[in-house]
């Protein structure tokens, strides 16, 4: 555990999110994996506060979002890697009613 | 690390062990607060504990409100109790169902006789109470008599990523050694709720949960709502917690891997040692008072964004992964465990650190919700009163 610390990190392989463990700045940002040391460097598009997530991936319109390895909620506008994630471009899958 | 690390308890004449000594000024009703306060202004060291119901309640509301003041007033962090109702029908069925326990109680009605005189016979007692309660000494006890509850608030992603699985760390060397571990946060499952169905022991106990989970998503939809806005909270969003299948990921990553034992209404007192589910709110406040009521003598509680929550009886140890949380608000954390997203230690590590700290507490370190004099006790309201 001596390597600087990560910008970000992942709850599992195969996730579409990660979320940003301080205030990062738009641009080359590394981080990596809860449970590994694997480094991942991604470009934010935009700033991603603490606690914010971001795509590790191109997510499609009406696109599932994978997090902790299941469907945490569902695109609701084209998502690139390195974008914001949050209520503005995803909704609950599971309250089907909600307008967010 | 040896599992027996010296944890001491007062060991109540049922046999259950406390880790507090309280001597509890109990109100059946709204109505007699105010005489249950004074009690407890005369006779400092007694803890009143004022609420907001008990009359013309019926039914299964009126059940719960019993179960969960009946469950208070016997919980082992519980030495002795005064209880106080308006008339002494309902004052009586309080006072013995915590009688039954062998622990000292004594019940006083305000009808009749006013608050003043009711004040000098409760403070009598309570006194009285207060004496011996000094004079009961903790014993060395088992870390599986003492049991746990476990709920989060305020979360934000790094509870997800960190307070919880320090929790769950805990909550599965509890399990291992035998203990009870209670969690609940009907709502909060949304998303996930097959994850715990899946884990429940037997077909019998996810009929159960399944049960209490469709009960209170039938309730949601009966109002034509969906809990937008409500769950997540505004709290919740602005730590960056988008859906509430986002949510209920970060809430079971807290319960550990046991499997889950039995599925317990509310304030239900659970009869199986292991991870049990109970259905409760995901208020703060009311989870813990019925968890409390059910017995819970500790509970760890991961935040994100900062809950302040404490209960009357029942320690709460905060803790959180959220670093500016931890120094904007440090005087509420009992453990603050940002270093693990920093990468600084470990889960397993993180999960010592909190241990660490529950043996503490149950051998009487002191909360940080216990300093600052926070006793949210709150009734949990099935349904309108008659």
């Amino acid at each position: 555990m001596s390597q600087a610390p990560p910008g970000f990190l992942a709850h599992q392989d195969g996730d579409t999110v990660a979320v940003a463990v301080r205030d990062l700045p738009a641009g080359e940002a590394e981080g990596g994996y809860l449970r590994g040391p694997d480094s991942v460097r991604v470009t934010l598009t935009e700033a991603v506060p603490l606690g914010h997530k971001f795509a590790l991936t191109d997510i499609a319109d009406g696109e599932h979002i994978i997090e902790y390895g299941v469907v945490v909620a569902q695109a609701t506008a084209a998502i690139g890697r390195g974008d914001h994630v949050h209520v503005h471009n995803v909704r609950s899958v599971r309250w089907q009613n909600s307008v967010a | 690390m040896a599992e027996q690390r010296g944890l001491t308890g007062f060991r109540r004449p049922d046999g259950r062990v406390g880790i507090r000594n309280h001597v509890v000024v109990l109100p059946v009703d709204d109505l007699s607060n105010a005489a249950a306060e004074h009690i407890a202004a005369v006779v400092p060291g007694t803890l009143a504990l004022p609420h907001a119901y008990g009359r013309l309640q019926f039914g299964a509301d009126l059940d719960l409100t019993f179960r969960t003041l009946i469950g208070t007033g016997t919980n082992p962090n519980v030495a002795a109790v005064v209880v106080v109702g308006i008339e002494p029908t309902w004052t009586n069925r309080v006072v013995e169902a915590i009688a039954a326990t062998g622990k000292p109680v004594e019940g006083l009605a305000v009808e009749g006789h006013g608050d003043l005189a009711t004040i000098a016979a409760g403070a009598r007692i309570a006194q009285q109470y207060l004496q011996d309660a000094s004079e009961l000494r903790r014993e060395p006890v088992r870390r599986n008599e003492l049991m746990l509850s476990i709920k989060c608030g305020e979360s934000d992603t790094t509870s997800g990523l960190g307070s919880c699985p320090t929790t769950a760390e805990v909550v599965d060397r509890w399990v291992d050694a035998g203990g009870t571990v209670l969690f609940g946060e009907t709502s909060e499952l949304t998303g996930g709720e097959h994850l715990i169905a899946q884990r429940c022991v037997d077909d019998d106990v996810r009929k159960k949960f399944q049960r209490i989970y469709d009960d209170y998503l039938g309730a949601i939809e009966a109002q034509g709502a969906n809990l937008l806005g409500s769950q997540p909270t505004q709290g919740n969003i602005a730590g960056g917690l988008s859906t509430i299948e986002e949510k209920a990921m970060g809430n079971i990553a807290k319960t550990g891997t046991h499997p889950v034992v039995d599925a317990l209404h509310p304030a239900e007192a659970p009869s199986r040692p292991g991870l049990n589910f109970m259905d409760t709110s995901s208020a703060a406040a009311e989870c813990i008072t019925l968890m409390a009521a059910a017995g819970a003598v500790l509970h760890l509680f991961p935040t994100g964004q900062g809950n302040v929550i404490g209960n009357p009886i029942e320690p709460v140890i905060k803790l959180t992964a959220n670093p500016n949380t931890a120094q904007t608000m440090g005087e509420h954390v009992d453990l603050d465990c940002s270093g693990l997203l920093r990468r600084e230690y470990g889960l397993a590590s993180a999960g010592e650190r909190l241990l660490a700290v529950s043996d503490r507490t149950v051998n009487g370190r002191l909360t940080a919700a216990e300093t600052l004099g926070h006793r949210e006790f709150v009734l949990t309201k099935l349904y309108q009163s008659a």
